[in-house]
């Protein structure tokens, strides 16, 4: 048995390096963390409420929501691709493509549905470039989308130059900063909630997304289980290409201007958010609700800290502490429960060897 | 092999080829490329600040790692630098050392985490890519270290020359050829390679894995440190974002110039030629008539074009080690 599965476990694509821990003991852990953002999510508005003035005020979620949208529409695909294993980091790039090219059409007189619709094209042609390359050619997704990265943002620079376009529609413009009717919640949460739910659908109840935590825990035995490995993983970096684009669209509507670097350096805040709420950048682990409050929770911070009047620089410290403190803890829990684990061992044998 | 036959095989020549071919083409276009006073200057200049941290990063991503906070430990060690200027009379050569070491220090930050958490590296970085960058912010606000605020002295190490050759890229080239000596003579080096092939292996042979990968670590942080020092030299103003970005060029760099990114594979030298090849391909697209939009564009299509060169060329020696292989049996 062993001898005929070591060759093929051997030969996996090397980017899981701790395949070899107890996964009753990680699915606890993950649970605890997923747990643990939503509550951290929980307090923080709470503290926040109660001591920051004017955070509880409703226009304040109104435009932490309008903020925060692009970076939980773009997180939900990405949970995804992390949890194969891979990463896009050429979605914020991709964001500006999608806004300079609607911005382009729109001065070339097209009506808005119709520059959209192009806008959601390129996105989708250029996941599936990052994705072709992945699964076609075999390159790593890091170096494809690093790659990817410079290319989408350089065409959107050299597509539009140094002009912004801001000749929109006060129709589209007015419906990306509207309200649902008899509320301050942003229309645009409509958006994120269906995609929400379709994404939750897909990665938690559904074959294919089973599929997706089997390729991110090994891709060897999912595909001995029949899961068509590269046509998961090209339709996910498709599915990453469509929603930056979306989100493209809708930074552009918001701030009613079309530029080149539009949405610089979101990517780092996507996938910020996307590890802190719990998703392990092995693959293979991870969820969305977790992803979601992770977001949020960036969110809040950021929005609870303008209001109090500190600098909104400090959210960098914060995200990345959260970030650092978020991955140390896991592991640390983890080697304490293998500690426990070994104590426990060595006491049954009674004396045996402990060099192990 | 025979020698000659090894330089025209490796991957370092073609990336080298392409930084000739740029170079020429531009200066057939307009000679002031290389044959003036600044261009030439520029041509040695420019790149050595990212080509100093692609240095650093390639040892990094040869361990299979990624350091992606190099970009925010240029921005804290060069206001570091700058400040001490401004406040202090502590001599140059010392706040140099300060910078580098301080760089050091932010590098042995990621290197522990990393090593005994045992965490993955590109976690750590990010994170500590917006803590450091956040702290500098935090710290500077909204001042700025002028030109006026430096020592002159200082200063001329951004324009000094050493015979034809500028100072800065004399240390850059020092720092190159003592790591790619590192990397390929020592054994230490060696096991950087080994740890980047087969992390497991690695730890299996006894070699100190979380040691290595820490001075790997280390050294990206100090090379870092020791640009940032420069960027001060050469730019005299430093803002809160300075060297911001500057992390996506550094890995550009080494992954153009062969650095395979699940470690074990290439060497500084590749990194090196991948950091001239991409910063003077930013300097020559204007004179070659293209709008410096479009720069990033090309850089993309070149690190596109490297990793898919890579890999057609692995695949073939690959299908050239079974040909080996069956014929022998």
């Amino acid at each position: 048995m062993t001898t005929t599965t070591s060759p093929t476990t051997g030969s996996s694509s090397g980017g899981r390096n701790y395949p070899g821990y107890g996964r009753p003991l990680w699915q606890r852990l993950l649970i605890r963390r997923e747990t643990a953002i939503i509550a951290l999510l929980v307090v923080v508005i709470v503290v926040a409420s109660a001591a920051v003035p004017h955070f509880g005020a409703p226009i304040t979620y109104n435009f932490l929501l309008l903020d925060t949208a692009p970076i939980l529409l773009i997180a939900l695909p990405m949970t995804l691709v992390i949890i194969t294993g891979e990463i896009d980091l050429s979605v914020a790039s991709a964001m500006g493509l999608s806004s300079s090219i609607i911005g382009l059409l729109t001065q070339a007189h097209w009506p808005f549905p119709a520059a959209a619709a192009i806008a959601l094209l390129v996105g989708l042609i250029g996941g599936a470039v990052n994705g072709l390359l992945v699964t076609r050619v075999g390159l790593p997704s890091l170096a494809v989308t690093i790659g990817t990265l410079a290319l989408y943002r350089g065409l959107a620079q050299g597509l539009l130059g140094t002009t912004a376009v801001t000749s929109f529609p006060a129709f589209w413009t007015d419906l990306a900063t509207s309200t649902l009717p008899g509320t301050l919640i942003p229309s645009v949460t409509v958006l994120i909630v269906v995609l929400a739910l379709i994404f939750g659908a897909l990665l938690h109840f559904t074959p294919f997304g089973r599929g997706i935590y089997a390729i991110g825990l090994s891709p060897d035995a999912a595909a001995f289980s029949g899961v068509k490995i590269q046509r998961t993983k090209f339709i996910l970096f498709m599915l990453a290409g469509f929603v930056s684009a979306l989100a493209g669209i809708f930074y552009t509507l918001r701030f009613g201007s079309a530029r080149g670097d539009n949405a610089t350096g979101l990517e780092l805040s996507v996938v910020a958010a996307v590890l802190l709420g719990g998703v392990s950048i092995f693959g293979g682990r991870g969820a969305l609700p977790g992803v979601l409050a992770g977001a949020l929770l960036i969110g809040v911070l950021a929005s609870a800290l303008r209001l109090a009047g500190i600098t909104s620089d400090v959210i960098n410290v914060i995200t990345g502490t959260l970030l650092v403190l978020s991955v140390i803890l896991t592991s640390f829990l983890a080697w304490l429960q293998r500690m426990r684990l070994s104590a426990g061992r060595r006491r049954r044998e009674t004396g045996g060897s402990a060099s192990s | 092999m025979n020698s000659l036959k090894r330089v025209t095989r490796a991957r370092e020549t073609g990336i080298l080829l392409a930084f000739l071919l740029v170079v020429v083409v531009t200066t057939v276009k307009n000679s002031s490329f290389v044959f003036s006073q600044d261009g030439f200057r520029d041509l040695l200049v420019t790149p050595m600040l990212v080509l100093l941290i692609a240095v650093g990063e390639a040892m990094v991503i040869i361990t299979r790692n990624v350091d992606l906070s190099v970009g925010s430990v240029i921005g804290l060690t060069a206001y570091t630098a700058g400040t001490l200027f401004k406040y202090t009379d502590i001599p140059w050569p010392l706040v140099a050392l300060i910078a580098v070491a301080g760089g050091a220090a932010l590098g042995a930050v990621n290197g522990l985490l990393i090593s005994i958490a045992k965490v993955p590296s590109l976690v750590i970085t990010l994170g500590t890519l917006y803590a450091f960058r956040g702290i500098n912010v935090l710290w500077t606000g909204s001042n700025r270290i002028n030109s006026s605020d430096i020592p002159n002295d200082f200063q001329g190490i951004g324009t000094a020359q050493l015979l034809f050759i500028p100072v800065i890229t004399v240390i850059a080239a020092v720092v190159l050829v003592v790591a790619a000596w590192y990397l390929r003579n020592i054994r230490g080096g060696r096991e950087f390679y080994a740890i980047g092939s087969d992390p497991d292996a690695a730890n299996l042979y006894g070699l100190k894995v979380g040691r290595r990968v820490l001075l790997a670590f280390i050294v990206s942080g100090a090379l870092a440190g020791l640009a940032g020092v420069l960027y001060v030299a050469r730019y005299g103003t430093v803002d809160s974002q300075a060297g911001s970005g500057f992390e996506l060029q550094a890995v550009g760099a080494a992954v153009i110039g062969g650095v395979a990114i699940f470690g074990g594979v290439g060497s500084v030298w590749g990194a090196a030629i991948g950091a001239m090849l991409l910063l003077t391909i930013n300097r020559a697209l204007p004179v070659l008539g293209i709008q410096d939009f479009w720069q990033q564009a090309v850089v993309g299509a070149l690190i596109i074009g490297a990793i898919v060169l890579d890999r057609i060329l692995a695949l073939r020696q690959a299908r050239r080690l079974t040909v080996m292989e069956d014929s022998e049996a």
